[in-house]
C-alpha cells in the first residue's frame, strides 16, 4: 500500500486522461470536423453552381440592371448597373432604419413614461398599447397598416387635409419641404460653425464651474448660439424657398411626396419597436430606487435638476442595452418591406437574384450588408453606453 | 417600538367622484391629460367598433374557420388536434395548481374562454367541436385540482417539469402520426394555427440543445471552439430572419445534394432552428455568467472534471435562470413563424392563409377581416406565454435589483 501510494505522484496518467492531451487532441478533433463539413459544403456548393450555370463572384453585378426601381433617393435608371441598384435599396434601407429608430425612441420615451403617469387613463392607455403592439407579429401589423389604413386612404381628389399644409390620400404622404437656394451651402457651413463655438463655449463653462463651483444654464446658451445662428442665417441670406403642395388637376404640385409603402413601413416598424422601447423606459425608470430622489430633494436639486442629473443618467444605464438590441431588430426588421412593395436592400437583391441567378453571391452579399449594418449599429451604441455606464472603481 | 404605535390606515371609501378627482384631475396639467386620452381614446375606438360591428364582413372567417385552425388537415384525424389541445390543457391546469402564482390568471381565463366558446350559440361549429371545447375546460380544472392537491410533493413537481418537456415532442408526434398505429399526416396538409404552433414547437425542440451547446462552446477555453461558437452566434445575430429563411429555402438543395425533394417545411424548420439557437445561445451565456465563481471551485474540489462540472453543477442552475428570457425568445419565435409568408415556399399558416382566403373570389377584398381574426388569435398566444414569462421572472426574484 505505501509503497504504491509513494510511486503515484511520480506516474504521468494515461494519454486519455491527460488533459493537456485532452483539450489539444479535442480542438484538432473538432477543427478537423468543422474543416470536413464546411469542405463538403463547399464541394457540393461549387458542384451545384457549375450545373445550374451560376459564376462565382461578383462581375455580374456590373452588367445592365434594366428593371425600374420606383423609390430611389440616390438617383437610378434602368440602364444602371445592378451595383447601383444594390446601392438605392442599401440607401433605402437605410432612410427606414434611421428615421424609424428616431420616431421609435420617441415614442417609447412618451409611452414609458406615460406608463408610469399618475394620471390613471393616460398609464391604462399606454400599458394598453404596449400589451397589443408586443403580442401580435410585426408582419401582420404591416400589412395592416399598409393594406388596411394606407391603401383605404381617399384617393387625390379627396386628399384628407391635416394643419400645416400636410395632405394625405391612397398615393402617399405630401409635405410642405425646403428647396436649397444657391446661399444653402453656406447657410449650412454656419450652422456647422456654430456648433462647433456653441461646443466650446459649453465646454469652457463647464471647466469654469469645475474650477470655481459657478453654475451657468450652458445647454441654454449653447442652443441660443446655434439656434440665433440659424435663424439670422435665414433672414440674411435666404438659402431655403419653402414649396407648399397645391392640388393641381391630376395630382398635387409641389412640397414632398413620401409614398405609402414607405409611410405604411415606418409606421408599422415604429409601433411594433416603440411598444418595446416603451417597457425598457419603464423598466428603466422604476429600476431607480426611491432613496435616489429622496436623496436629491434632500440636496436641494429642483424637480428638473433630479431628473436629469440624478435619475435620468441612471435610468439609462439600464435602458441603453436593450434599447440597442431593439435598434438592431428595427433594423433587420426593415426587411419585411417586401411584403408591402418598397424597394429595400432585401427587396432589389431579391429582383437582382432572380434577374441573375446567382443566388450564392446574392445572398452573401444581402448578409453581408446587413452584417455590417448591425455591427455599424451596435459600434455605435457601445461606444454611447460606454460614456454612461457605471465607473466601477 | 413605531411598530406598536402604528394605527391602520383610514379606510377609504369606494367613492367614484373622489377617485376622479385624485387620479384624473389631480391638476391642470393632469386634467389636460385626462382630456387628450378621452379624445384620443374616442378617436380611435369609435371607428373601430363601427368598423367590426356594422362594416366588417366577418363570413370570410366563418366560412373558412376550419382553414385557419388546421388548413387541410384531415377531418376524420382532427381529434388529434382536439387530444392534443386537451392535453396542454390539462398541463397548464396542473402547472396552475402547483405554481398558482406564475400561471396566474391565463388559468381562470384559458377555462373561461373554452366555456364561452363552448356555450355561446355561435353558428360557426357543431356540437361536436362543442363538446371538444368543453372537454378542454373540464381537464383544465380537473389539473388544477390535481396540481393544488399534489403540488406540495418535490416529487410531483419535478414530474410536471419533466412533463412539458415530454409534451411538446409527444404533441408533434400525435399530429404527425407513426406508421402502424397512427396515419401520418403529410406535413403539406397541415396549415393555419396548427402549422404556427408546429414550426414553433419544433423550432423550440431542436433549438434548445443546440443553444445550450453553443453558450457552453462560446464560454470554453478551448480556442477553436469559442471562436466558431462566436462567430456562428454573431453572424446569425446580424442578419434578419427572413433572409436566413430565403437562404434555406432556395439554398438548401445547393449545399445538401439530393435535398430538393426535402419539404420546405422541414427547410423552414431548419432555417428557424439555426437562427433562433443563436439567441437562446445568447441567452444562456447570461445564465452561465451569472454563477459565482464559487461553484466552479466548490466542484472542481469534489474532484468532478470539466464535463462533469458543466453537466451536473454549473448548467443546471444557469438553465433554470434563463427560463424567463427563453420563454420570451420563444415568445418572438411565435410570433416570426408569420415571416414564412415572405421567404416563400407556399406554406399556408396562420398569416399566409388568412391572405389566401381573401383571395377567394366571394371573399375578395376581405382581408383586412381575415388578418383582424388571425391577430386576435396571435395576440391570446403571444401574450398568455409573455404573460408567464414575466410573472415567472419575477418570482424568480430575476428582475429585482
Amino acid at each position: 500500500m505505501s509503497q504504491q501510494a509513494a510511486t503515484l505522484p511520480t506516474q504521468s496518467p494515461p494519454f486519455w486522461r491527460d488533459l493537456r492531451f485532452l483539450t489539444i487532441g479535442g480542438q484538432v478533433l473538432f477543427v478537423l470536423l468543422v474543416a470536413l463539413v464546411a469542405g463538403t459544403l463547399y464541394a457540393n456548393v461549387t458542384q451545384g453552381m457549375a450545373q445550374l450555370g451560376m459564376t462565382a463572384g461578383f462581375s455580374f453585378m456590373n452588367s445592365t440592371a434594366g428593371f425600374e426601381i420606383s423609390q430611389k433617393i440616390i438617383p437610378f435608371e434602368p440602364q444602371d448597373s445592378y451595383w447601383r441598384a444594390f446601392q438605392v435599396g442599401v440607401v433605402n434601407t437605410l432612410v427606414v432604419a434611421i428615421v424609424g429608430i428616431a420616431l421609435a425612441t420617441l415614442l417609447g420615451i412618451v409611452v414609458g413614461v406615460a406608463q408610469l403617469s399618475p394620471n390613471w387613463l393616460v398609464a391604462q392607455l399606454a400599458r394598453t398599447y404596449v400589451i397589443i403592439f408586443r403580442n401580435i407579429p410585426l408582419l401582420l401589423q404591416l400589412f395592416f397598416w399598409y393594406f388596411g389604413v394606407f391603401q383605404a386612404l381617399p384617393n387625390v381628389r379627396e386628399s384628407i387635409a391635416l394643419p400645416g399644409n400636410i395632405y394625405l390620400n391612397s398615393r402617399g404622404l405630401v409635405i410642405p419641404w425646403l428647396e436649397g437656394n444657391a446661399t444653402a451651402g453656406t447657410w449650412w457651413l454656419l450652422v456647422g460653425a456654430s456648433v462647433l463655438v456653441a461646443g466650446g463655449v459649453m465646454y469652457a463653462l463647464k471647466l469654469r464651474q469645475d474650477r470655481t463651483g459657478q453654475q451657468a444654464p450652458g445647454l441654454l446658451i449653447g442652443a441660443g448660439i446655434v439656434i440665433g445662428t440659424a435663424g439670422l442665417g435665414v433672414l440674411l441670406l435666404n438659402p431655403f424657398t419653402v414649396t407648399i403642395p397645391e392640388l393641381q388637376r391630376f395630382n398635387f404640385q409641389g412640397g414632398l411626396r413620401i409614398s405609402i409603402e414607405y409611410t405604411a413601413l415606418v409606421v408599422g416598424l415604429v409601433m411594433y419597436t416603440g411598444a418595446f422601447i416603451a417597457e425598457h423606459v419603464r423598466a428603466g425608470i422604476q429600476g431607480i430606487s426611491k432613496g435616489q430622489s429622496e436623496a436629491a430633494r434632500a440636496l436641494g436639486l429642483k424637480r428638473g435638476q433630479m431628473m436629469r442629473l440624478v435619475i435620468l443618467p441612471q435610468a439609462l444605464r439600464i435602458i441603453i442595452p436593450p434599447t440597442t438590441n431593439e435598434y438592431l431588430n428595427l433594423t433587420k426588421n426593415s426587411s419585411l418591406a417586401i411584403a408591402i412593395g418598397y424597394p429595400d436592400l432585401f427587396n432589389v437583391s431579391r429582383t437582382i437574384l432572380n434577374q441573375t441567378g446567382q443566388a450564392v453571391s446574392v445572398i452573401l452579399l444581402i448578409m453581408a450588408s446587413y452584417l455590417t449594418i448591425s455591427l455599424f449599429t451596435s459600434l455605435l451604441m457601445n461606444l454611447y453606453n460606454q460614456r454612461v455606464r457605471l465607473v466601477e472603481r | 417600538m413605531a411598530l406598536e404605535t402604528q394605527t391602520a390606515p383610514p379606510k377609504v371609501r369606494l367613492d367614484p367622484v373622489r377617485w376622479m378627482r385624485d387620479n384624473l384631475f389631480s391638476s391642470w396639467a393632469n386634467s389636460i391629460l385626462t382630456i387628450v386620452a378621452v379624445v384620443l381614446l374616442y378617436s380611435i375606438v369609435q371607428p373601430a367598433s363601427r368598423w367590426i360591428f356594422t362594416q366588417a364582413d366577418w363570413t370570410v372567417v366563418v366560412a373558412n374557420l376550419k382553414l385557419l385552425m388546421v388548413g387541410q388537415y384531415p377531418l376524420d384525424q382532427v381529434w388529434r388536434v382536439w387530444l392534443s389541445l386537451l392535453l396542454t390543457m390539462a398541463m397548464l391546469g396542473v402547472s396552475k395548481g402547483v405554481w398558482s402564482k406564475v400561471v396566474g390568471n391565463v388559468g381562470p381565463a384559458y377555462v373561461l374562454g373554452l366555456t364561452l366558446l363552448a356555450v355561446l350559440p355561435f353558428p360557426l361549429y357543431g356540437l361536436t367541436n362543442r363538446l371538444w371545447l368543453a372537454a378542454g375546460a373540464a381537464v383544465l380544472i380537473g389539473g388544477w385540482w390535481l396540481g393544488r392537491r399534489y403540488g406540495a410533493s418535490p416529487t410531483f413537481r419535478n414530474g410536471v417539469s419533466w412533463a412539458w418537456v415530454l409534451l411538446l415532442p409527444l404533441v408533434l408526434l400525435l399530429l404527425r402520426g407513426i406508421e402502424p398505429l397512427l396515419p401520418v399526416i403529410p406535413t403539406r396538409a397541415w396549415g393555419g394555427l396548427l402549422l404556427t404552433f408546429v414550426l414553433a414547437i419544433t423550432t423550440i425542440v431542436f433549438s434548445f440543445p443546440i443553444g445550450v451547446l453553443l453558450a457552453v462552446g462560446r464560454r470554453s477555453s478551448l480556442p477553436a471552439v469559442s471562436i466558431f461558437s462566436t462567430i456562428y452566434i454573431e453572424v446569425f445575430r446580424g442578419v434578419p430572419l427572413v433572409t436566413v429563411l430565403f437562404m434555406f429555402l432556395i439554398m438548401l438543395p445547393l449545399f445538401v445534394p439530393g435535398s430538393e425533394s426535402t419539404d420546405n417545411i422541414i427547410r423552414a424548420i431548419v432555417g428557424f432552428t439555426l437562427f433562433t439557437a443563436a439567441y437562446i445561445a445568447e441567452n444562456v451565456r447570461g445564465g452561465l455568467q451569472s454563477i459565482p465563481k464559487g461553484q466552479f471551485e466548490a466542484a472542481k474540489a469534489v474532484g468532478l472534471n470539466p464535463f462533469l462540472t458543466m453537466v451536473l453543477i454549473i448548467l443546471p442552475q444557469a438553465l433554470r435562470i434563463v427560463i424567463p428570457s427563453n420563454v420570451s425568445q420563444y415568445v418572438s419565435l411565435y410570433k416570426d413563424t408569420a415571416l414564412v409568408v415572405v421567404a416563400g415556399g407556399g406554406m399556408l399558416e396562420l398569416l399566409g392563409i388568412s391572405r389566401n382566403i381573401a383571395n377567394q373570389p366571394e371573399f375578395l377584398g376581405k382581408f383586412i377581416e381575415a388578418l383582424v381574426f388571425a391577430g386576435v388569435l396571435y395576440w391570446i398566444f403571444a401574450f398568455s406565454m409573455s404573460y408567464i414569462a414575466r410573472r415567472l421572472e419575477a418570482e424568480m426574484g430575476v428582475s429585482k435589483r
